[in-house]
């Protein structure tokens, strides 16, 4: 391997547990850990190609950082306690590279891993969302500025500002860097599954336009469900959450036509889904299950899988779907849920019966306008064989529709919904 | 690390009791509470905007101006300085505040010279 290919490897599979480690000894200044490990790549940029690529790469990257850090503080800082730390560490990194030890683990880890903490501290909820999860992905992802830019779909400068902000934020508030108390840990962990999820739904949604000059963020979700599964094997909604990202991801490559058109999970050549993904789902979901009962994600990995494990759209199990929507209802009460839900239940038994469901929330004034809600009233009215009372629903939908490319799929469903007449 | 915790409210939407008996224990529970736990560096409640003076100096003159500085719904109507561990205590201690089912604490980190 070529030394800038080395170090490109290295930072994706190593960077991020550098960092953290390097946050920690400096008391939680993500700023200055990510200015020091940027120094690193850059001393590495011109002495690798020179004196070779070191064994251990994270090692050499660690105590290279770690100086880099050292001089940044003695530049601004005459007295700084954390100096002292750094030093010593310092003093020790001599013998601990010649003995291949791993220098991110050392005294102070205990049993914590610090891209634990590290998570923690950029999914905080003191943060806006973005910076959060563009935060996540930057520094848990390995991704460079420009990377996370483009995989967000902001320029360079933009991010480079956010992610700036948030870093400055992170050190100046003492946002904590540690995992949270056991009185917060939960609603804690669940904002982390969030920023997980958002990073998953935002590479989802963006197959359906301009794929190829995105990185692929739903495969960096995964990465981040992966490590949280590692770090926090006992918990249930991390596991329901990678489960739920897998059995969605099987089915990537059915999801787009030959023109990168949308397929619908109807149409969809189920042989294309991914089997060893969906197996992988499965036994996650199993153990998400047998820790605890099902949350959100657990629940809405559940409803995944009856789709990925039914032969054809005909032969799924919509009874079963119906329930899970009902039971994630309950946790959840969201619109979107109970649309949902409404739909499995016109499968499962009638259009009518999905149809009665769906009246019951139109009584709900801040639904009055609520598109999902319209656009389903309007196909199962269609299924139904109501059709005058169809036409007049897709154009109550259509109306409602603030979005150009929703109202094109709307306009289709009518135009299907009115040549079933003939 | 210090935090200063500022204490904003709208006077219209406040509910009647906010100015009773008991609401004023409430603060004082409050204020023992933050002493107790050492957490307390200073803290007072504010008088109302309408007697603020906003004072500037431009070319060597004396500006006053009757009121705040900046007029809005939301006045700033008292603030504690806290000394703890990390953002996640100063929030903690921000929750509990007496007002905060309707009014809103602004938590600033004090800057650290060296």
């Amino acid at each position: 391997m070529t030394p800038s290919g080395a170090l490109e490897r290295a930072a994706r599979e190593d960077g991020p547990r550098v960092l953290a480690t390097l946050v920690r000894h400096l008391g939680g200044d993500l700023a200055l850990a990510e200015d020091a490990l940027q120094d690193a790549y850059a001393v590495a940029l011109a002495t690798w190609p020179r004196d070779g690529v070191p064994e251990i790469p994270a090692a050499w990257l660690t105590t290279t950082a770690r100086r880099r850090a050292i001089d940044r503080l003695r530049r601004t800082r005459a007295l700084d306690e954390r100096l002292r730390t750094l030093e010593a560490l310092a003093e020790r990194d001599g013998s601990a590279v010649t003995h291949a030890h791993d220098p991110t683990m050392d005294d102070d880890t205990s049993l914590t891993d610090d891209r634990l903490r590290l998570l923690f501290a950029c999914c905080h909820p003191s943060l806006a969302l973005p910076a959060r999860v563009a935060l996540t992905v930057k520094s848990l992802g390995g991704l460079s500025t420009a990377q996370t830019a483009r995989a967000f779909l902001v320029p360079e400068p933009t991010m480079a500002a956010r992610l700036l902000r948030a870093r400055r934020k992170i050190a100046h508030a003492r946002i904590p860097f540690r995992v949270p108390s056991d009185e917060l840990l939960d609603e804690r962990m669940r904002g982390v599954l969030a920023v997980v999820y958002l990073v998953f739904t935002e590479g989802h949604t963006a197959s359906d336009g301009d794929a190829l000059t995105r990185p692929d963020l739903c495969a960096e979700a995964i990465r981040l469900g992966r490590l949280l599964c590692e770090l926090m094997p006992d918990d249930a909604e991390a596991h329901g959450l990678l489960a739920l990202m897998l059995f969605t991801d099987a089915r990537r490559a059915a999801r787009t036509g030959s023109d990168g058109e949308p397929i619908d999970l109807r149409d969809q050549d189920r042989r294309l889904w991914d089997r060893d993904a969906i197996a992988e789902a499965t036994g996650l979901l199993e153990r998400s299950l047998r820790l605890h009962e099902p949350g959100p994600y657990a629940l809405q990995a559940g409803i995944a899988l009856c789709h990925d494990r039914a032969r054809s759209f005909g032969a799924t199990d919509w009874g079963w779907i119906a329930s899970l929507y009902g039971e994630l209802q309950r946790l959840q009460p969201t619109p979107v849920v109970a649309v949902n839900r409404a739909v499995a239940v016109s499968f499962a038994r009638t259009p009518e019966a999905g149809l009665e469901l769906l009246d019951e929330l139109r009584d709900e004034r801040a639904l009055r306008d609520y598109v999902p809600l319209l656009a389903a009233r309007a196909d199962l009215l269609r299924r139904a064989g109501d059709l005058d009372a169809a036409d007049a629903a897709y154009a109550a939908a259509i109306g409602a529709s603030a979005n150009a490319a929703q109202r094109d799929d709307l306009n289709r469903r009518r135009q299907r919904s009115r040549s079933g007449r003939a | 690390m210090e935090y200063l915790l500022l204490i904003y409210g709208n006077p219209a939407e406040a509910p009647a009791e906010a100015q009773s008996q008991e609401a004023m224990q409430k603060w004082f529970s409050y204020t023992q509470e933050l002493e107790a736990s050492g957490a307390l560096k200073g803290g007072n409640a504010l008088q109302f905007p309408d007697t603020a003076t906003t004072v500037r100096v431009r070319n060597d003159e004396t500006l006053l101006t009757d009121g705040p500085f900046a007029e809005t719904k939301e006045i700033l109507g008292g603030y504690y300085l806290i000394d703890v561990d990390d953002l996640d205590a100063a929030l903690g201690w921000a929750a509990k505040m007496p007002n905060i089912t309707y009014g809103s604490v602004e938590v600033r980190p004090i800057v650290v010279f060296d």
